[in-house]
Parts: C-alpha cells; structure tokens; sequence
C-alpha cells in the first residue's frame, strides 16, 4: 500500500520538477534536495523526511515534458518515489527507467492526496475510493534494462561482453 | 511497403533491409553531442567501468560533440568546476570537436553543430539536450536523451532499444504573409498538435512552404517539434539542404546523399497548413501550446524583450530585429536582449552594421550561448514581471523566476513589441 502524497496536473515540465538554476548539481546524491524546488510545501515535506520511501505522486497527462535534464528523475529516485500518472513525455520516461525510477501509466488515474493505492502488476486499485485503474505496462525492450538494475548495470554488462569478444 | 525517413535512416543505421514503426533497433550512432552537462555524462561513464577490469574507452572519440553554452562564461565555481573537469576529460580521451567559451568558435550546440557540418543527411545523432530535435532540418534523425542513456553510447557506440517511431506527415503550403514566418507556424503547429500530441512519434515536413524556406527556419520548425513532444522533426533532404551544407556549413565530402520518403510511405496522420492563413502567434504562460493569435494578448505589457536562443538567434532573426528597431528606441521601462546563437552570427551581425543599430536603439547584446533562456546565467526576471521572448518554453519558472509570465513569439514579433513596451502586431507598424 502507498499514500498519495502530492497531486498535480498535466504538463508538468522538468523545469517544475527541477528548476534550471539548480542544473550546475548534477550528482545523484546532491539533487533531491532541489525536488520541486519552487513548491515549498512539498520541497520542505521531502526534506524534512516526512514523505515514506514509496510514497506516490499522482500527475496527469505528459508529466516531465521539456528539458532532457536527468535530474528531474534522480531528484525523485533520491526519495524513492513513485509517480503514477495518466502519461509520461518520452525523455523522462526514458531517464527514469535508467535510473530505477518506479514510474506507472494509468491513463484514467484518479486519486487525491492521503488515498492509499494499491499497485500490482497491471492495476492500480484506490483503496480510499475503491476505484481500480488499468495500467499500460512498459515495452519489452525497455524491461531488460529494469532487470539488469539500471542503464548503468545493463551497459556494464555489454561492455565486458564486447571486450571479451575483441 | 513504403518507408518514411526515420525508417530509411534507422534500418541503415541499425543494418537491416528495411524497418517500420514499432519495431526495436539497436542503431549506431554518428554524432553524441553533449553540453555542461557532459559533467554528469563522465560521472556516469566511470561507473560503467566499475568493478571490471577495463579501463574507461570511448568508443570513437571522433563522433563526439561537447559544446559549453548553457551557463557561459560559467556563472559559479560551481560550473566552473564542472566545465573544468569536462575540458580534462575531453583532453584525456581526445575529443575534437570540443567547443569552448570561444568568441570564435563558440555558441549554442544546436546552432554549433550544424554551422560545423557536423550533422548530415542521413545521421543518427543523439544529444544530452531536448532541443537536438533541431538537426532533423539537415535530414537527419536526431533526437534528445538523458546523461545515464549518453554514458552507455560513449561506452558502446550505439544507441539502445529504440523503438521505431510512428510518423506525423505536416505539408505546409502557401506563402507566408509580410512579418510572419517561420516561428509562427511552429507555434501554430505545437497549438493544434498539444503539448503531448506527437508524444513518441516524428514530425516530418512537407510542402512548398519548406520547400523555400532557409535552414534557418527549418532549424526553428525541428527546434521546437519537441514542445509539441516529437521525438524528432525531419525535413527530407533538398536543394537547400545541399546548400546550406556546402555554402554555410562548408562540407567538403565528396558525395551528400539525401534520405526522401518513399511515395506510398505509411504515416500515422497527415496534418495540411496553409501558411499564407497565419497571423502572428504566441505561446502564453505556462505552456508551449498555449497558442493565440497575436490579436488576442494585443496590450499586454512587456518588462523584458528577449531575443536569441538555438530557436531564434541566427543572422536572419537577428536582421529582422535591427530592421525594425533602426532609428528608433526601446520603450522607456522595458529592457531589450539579444543574443546571437553562436560567435560567427555574432560577428556577422557585427560586420553587417546590426549590432550597432541595435545597441543604439537600447537592446544590450550579449555573449552567445543560452543565456537568459533557461533563467541560471543572466537576464532574470522580477517578481510577477512579464517577458516577451523568441525562445522556446514559457513553463513557470524557465526563465528563473516562478513568479514571472513568459510569452513567446517570432523576432519581429519580439522587435515591434520592444518599441512600445507592449505585446504589438509587427504588421501594423509602429
Ligand atoms: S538556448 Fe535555451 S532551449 Fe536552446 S539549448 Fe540553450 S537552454 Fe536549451
């Protein structure tokens, strides 16, 4: 079970969720404290710790549209957050599933904050309302990089490959 | 079956006899571009290497790119560190095309790598930066990826598990009216397609309108395809496109060969524009597909005109503003920048006299690079302040102030609302 922390709308960008005037950070360890640095009520949550590893954001439609910066998702990954929204723009799904980052498509999501869901494999149940929501699992190609651990791991792994083969 | 350009470009570079959309490649890449934020590519690039016992290799230091625009001259130690360990990395691998803070060689990566003949027909070219979009207007397929996604290409040289997108053909016809152009019709396009409407798929352009429009204008058209979520913007290759290649670019290969469409290629949709319809538009807060026509925020009152930027910061843009400041000033209480995309613009609009017309008239022309477009390096904005600009995103906060509003539009657009000091219609004088 997880709790709905924050809720927010459509498009909302990279430059929401990581303001550029904090891109000269750029370590994993070093971003989540810059996490929707313009919203002091939810950066203050985060940093004070009062947000539980796995708790949820609830967005709607093309949620990390904009700017390709990764930090927008190491920011999030710092606290293991998990977003579930109606959708995702193409980077930042990208740069989430590299990172480890538990993204979930529910097209027809509804929930507010403080509803607890429930996440299974292709469903997400609102426990608060009793309402249950089809997901869109992710392409095939892109769960192999989730189950080797990350891009990182997955590359690695490639790499010693080829240099074994030359 | 027919194949669109993304497909023809894609099955070359991944070694297959053909594809089509939906399938996954593995497609080698020509060109990786990065910019400051090459700083986490590194970081993420040794840690590949981890616990093997490999030395860290790029693959072919020859096919990379790294261009310092966003924060230049670098506006903390903090950035200065980064490009610092950047410039040793890029010393130690033997990258080349290397672009430093340079009033020479300089500027934004977008207008760098095309100016450079970086970019051909035909390439896959991968970019730590959204806006890499914009080298579709070469004809290549180009599109933007995180740094963790850049670190496994510098490892492997190749770009992974890409699927195959799906194709939105846009034909564009008719001739544009006095003062519009180019950016309008993005605009116009991002407004019908929606923020998200191209999510995932490539917008390829079509249409007498393309057909005589410059590189220059191609590059806005690829630049911004991107805010309408494209996961790149194409234009199959032309007569211009060899020119530009040969004349601006200076590309002397031998043979150029250009990646067209097939007649019966297969697209997901067909979107037809008539530019000689459109007025001129603009994005308003908060979004990029916020779009009216101009008509519609007449009036509104502007603190900062600002124009440049990989969307707008190229001679002709830059011409268009000192033709209609010429002779004239800059409102009283409203602040005009301007700032070329990359050194060599800078010094051909010295050269060309529009420098000093602009500098007369009040706007401050600054260095090339990104400058006031993401809001870390300079020309912030006050409290609940409003900014007309020729960039690209007007999300709240992007030019550093989440209190501001930011409008975007054309260079002509931007110039004639400088004048006044309010968002003004370029077409009806001033
Ligand atoms: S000018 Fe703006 S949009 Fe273009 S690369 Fe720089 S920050 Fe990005």
């Amino acid at each position: 079970m997880a709790t709905v922390f924050f809720k927010t709308g459509d498009d909302i960008s990279t430059d929401v969720i990581y303001p550029g005037r904090y891109m000269a950070t750029v370590l994993p360890t070093e971003t989540p404290q810059f996490a929707f640095a313009d919203n002091a009520e939810v950066n203050g949550k985060l940093k004070a710790k009062q947000v539980a590893p796995g708790s949820v954001i609830v967005a709607g439609k093309n949620f990390g549209c904009g700017s390709s910066r990764e930090q927008a998702c190491s920011c999030l990954k710092g606290y293991e957050l998990t977003i579930v929204a109606k959708g995702f723009a193409r980077i930042f799904l990208q740069n989430s599933i590299n990172l480890g980052l538990n993204l979930i498509t529910a097209p027809d999501i509804e929930a507010n904050e403080g509803d607890e869901l429930e996440i299974t494999g292709d469903k997400v149940v609102n426990k608060t309302t009793g309402k249950t929501f089809a997901t869109i699992p992710l392409p095939a190609a892109r769960q192999a990089i989730i189950d080797a651990g990350g891009l990182i791991a997955y590359t690695r792994k490639r790499v010693v490959e080829n240099a074994a083969r030359a | 079956m027919g194949r669109t350009v993304v497909e023809k470009i894609l099955a070359r570079a991944s070694g297959r006899a053909s594809v089509s959309a939906g399938d996954v490649v593995e497609p080698r890449v020509d060109l990786a571009m990065s910019h400051e934020n090459a700083a986490l590519v590194l970081n993420q690039f040794h840690a590949v290497f981890l616990g093997t016992d490999l030395e860290p290799k790029i693959w072919d230091p020859s096919r990379i790119a790294i261009i310092f625009d966003h924060r230049v001259p670098a506006e903390s130690p903090k950035t200065a560190s980064n490009q610092k360990k950047v410039r040793e990395f890029v010393a130690k691998h033997g990258i080349t095309r290397f672009h430093d803070v340079r009033g020479d060689e300089g500027g934004i990566c977008h207008q760098i790598l095309p100016e450079n003949g970086y970019v051909r027909p035909g390439a896959v070219v991968v970019g730590t930066d959204s806006h890499t979009t914009s080298h579709g207007a070469l004809n290549a397929f180009a599109f933007g990826i995180g740094a963790t996604e850049m670190a496994s290409v510098w490892s492997l040289g190749v770009a992974l598990n890409i699927e195959v997108p799906q194709t939105i053909k846009v034909v564009v016809d008719g001739k544009f009216a006095p003062e519009v152009g180019p950016k309008d019709l993005i605009l116009h396009l991002v407004g019908l397609l929606t923020a998200e409407g191209a999510n995932y798929r490539v917008i390829e352009f079509h249409g007498e309108t393309i057909r005589d429009m410059p590189t220059s204008g191609r590059l806005t058209l690829c630049n911004m395809s991107v805010e309408a979520g494209a996961t790149s913007g194409i234009v199959p290759g032309d007569a211009e496109t060899l020119r530009y290649l040969r004349e601006e670019a200076r590309v002397t290969d031998d043979v150029i060969e250009m990646v067209l469409p097939d007649a019966d290629a297969v697209y997901e949709r067909v979107v037809e524009i008539d530019a000689a319809k459109l007025a001129p538009q603009i994005a308003c807060p908060h979004t990029v597909d916020n779009v009216k026509p101009v008509d519609a925020v007449v009036g509104t009152r502007v603190h900062q005109v600002v124009i440049g930027s990989c969307t707008n910061g190229r001679l002709d843009d830059i011409e268009v503003a000192a033709r209609i400041l010429k002779g004239r000033r800059v409102a009283k209480g409203t602040r005009m920048l301007v700032f070329p995309a990359s050194g060599r613009i800078f010094q051909e609009a010295i050269e060309r006299g529009y420098v000093s017309e602009l500098m007369k008239a009040g706007a401050v022309v600054m260095n090339s690079g990104c400058g006031p477009c993401l809001g870390v390096h300079e020309g912030a904005l006050g409290d609940g302040e409003t900014a007309l600009s020729t960039t690209n995103r007007n999300f709240k906060g992007r030019m550093g102030n989440p209190t501001s509003d930011v409008y975007l539009c054309s260079p002509a657009v931007a110039a004639a609302s400088a004048l006044t000091g309010v968002i003004t219609d370029p077409r009806v004088g001033v």
